[in-house]
């Protein structure tokens, strides 16, 4: 495959065809916050947080999905760029009810890391409490709508990794929501496998493990990596 | 130097924000012999005095009484903190937001009535028993806020830190492990 050279914040780089920016900038040292980025499955875009400028383009582009080209020149962290992930990450807090103090991911969320490096003390916008359930049917897990930002990143995991097809987004915009099967509670669904790899994705205290409470759910990227790994580079290593 | 005039407020909170305050242990003292504590619920003055350099907000706007004394601190005070995740977010008292328009009704009904085991009634005593109002918003949607100082509680380590930026004249700055909610 053909190399192409390109700019990134000053540094000249050069990459394969076909990489995004994203794994150019990463592979180069740079980083890029993202949130529904996750390695191992194909990219949405869906969060926003790594849009990047592009010399000559009047719009942000999200890094996650923009294939380099030849002498692209890009800013990865300009004050603009600041301003704007901040803006998104305060809209995602008042999207949903993010109560932290009572959350099973209080301290191991990354919707929360990133907002404290964003600096984020409060949130500018009027929070929007919509009123979304939470789903304990099924026999391990559990899902919390109301902490869920719409990443798709279990919907991902489970086509892609698990081959099971239970999860999917239904609706569009403010009530898009995530669903199993036929949208049925997640307890009926005859397409889960109960692997757990949804929990495992998850950015936030969204989905969880039946039993934890305040602070204790930890979101263990260990087995996900694992499968990656096994898959991409013929490797298992535990 | 004249001691900076600091004064303290309790609105839709559980108290937990001035339990950690007076957590702060001998910085205390320190900050006795710097500021003057000129409205507190640790302290018997009633009415919200005039020319107040910081006033420390914790809790949640929840009720009438609240979003009256907020506006008379605002017009008295020079600076004003949210302090901890419910003056600053809202938090667990806004959660009955998400019950409608109507959560005030409800959420009497199910706390003094069917919960009730003597006396089942919602109190109602105006000009005693404060009005509910119908949507809890965090400090800043009805006044505007100079900092925010986030946490559930924030620990004495994270308040001390802003007091000490506050008192030195500084712009107050939270960062590392003194910016987190929850
Ligand atoms: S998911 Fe993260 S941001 Fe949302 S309430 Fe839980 S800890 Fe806070
Ligand atoms: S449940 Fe979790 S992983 Fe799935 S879309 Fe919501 S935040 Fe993302
Ligand atoms: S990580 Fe690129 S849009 Fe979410």
């Amino acid at each position: 495959m053909a190399a192409k050279t390109l700019t990134i914040d000053g540094t000249q780089v050069s990459a394969e065809e076909g990489a995004t920016v994203l794994q150019v900038a990463r592979d180069h040292g740079i980083e890029i916050p993202t949130l529904c980025h996750l390695e191992g499955v194909y990219d949405v875009g869906a969060c926003r947080l790594c849009l990047v400028e592009v010399a000559g383009i009047a719009k942000l582009l999200p890094a996650c999905t923009t294939k380099i080209s030849e002498g692209m020149e890009l800013k990865t962290n300009s004050e603009r760029l600041q301003k704007y992930r901040r803006m998104t990450l305060e809209l995602l807090f008042a999207e949903r009810s993010h109560v932290c103090a009572v959350c099973v991911s209080n301290g191991h969320c990354e919707l929360q890391t990133l907002a404290y490096s964003h600096g984020m003390e409060h949130v500018r916008y009027d929070y929007c409490f919509p009123k979304w359930k939470v789903d304990v049917t099924h026999r391990l897990f559990g899902m919390d709508h109301n902490r869920c930002i719409l990443c798709a990143r279990c919907v991902r995991v489970c086509w892609h990794i698990e081959g099971a097809g239970t999860k999917n987004v239904s609706g569009r915009g403010a009530s898009a929501n995530i669903i199993n099967d036929l949208n049925q509670p997640w307890g009926q669904s005859d397409s889960c496998t109960e692997c757990g790899k949804c929990v495992m994705s998850c950015p936030t205290g969204a989905l969880f493990h039946k039993g934890s409470t305040v602070a204790e759910m930890v979101h263990d990227r260990d087995k996900l990596e694992f499968i990656v790994n096994a898959r991409e580079k013929k490797q298992w290593i535990v | 130097m004249d001691r900076l005039k600091v004064a303290t407020v309790w609105l839709g909170g559980c108290a937990g924000c001035h339990m950690s305050f007076l957590d702060l242990d001998e910085f205390l003292i320190e900050l006795a012999g710097k500021i003057e504590l000129v409205y507190s619920p640790v302290v018997d003055v009633k009415e919200y005095p005039e020319n107040v350099d910081v006033c420390l907000i914790e809790g949640a706007v929840c009720n009438e009484d609240n979003l009256e004394i907020l506006h008379k601190i605002r017009a008295r005070t020079k600076v004003l903190v949210s302090f901890g995740d419910c003056a600053v977010t809202g938090n667990v008292p806004a959660l009955r937001n998400k019950l409608g328009l109507h959560n005030v009704e409800n959420i009497l009904q199910r706390a003094y009535v069917e919960n009730a085991q003597n006396n089942p009634a919602i109190p109602k005593a105006d000009g005693i028993v404060p009005r509910l109002l119908e949507r809890v918003t965090p400090v800043h949607e009805a006044v505007s806020v100079e900092y925010f100082l986030p946490g559930c509680p924030p620990p004495a380590d994270r308040i001390k830190a802003l007091m000490t930026q506050v008192l030195g004249g500084k712009e107050p700055k939270l960062e590392g492990a003194n910016l987190k909610f929850g």
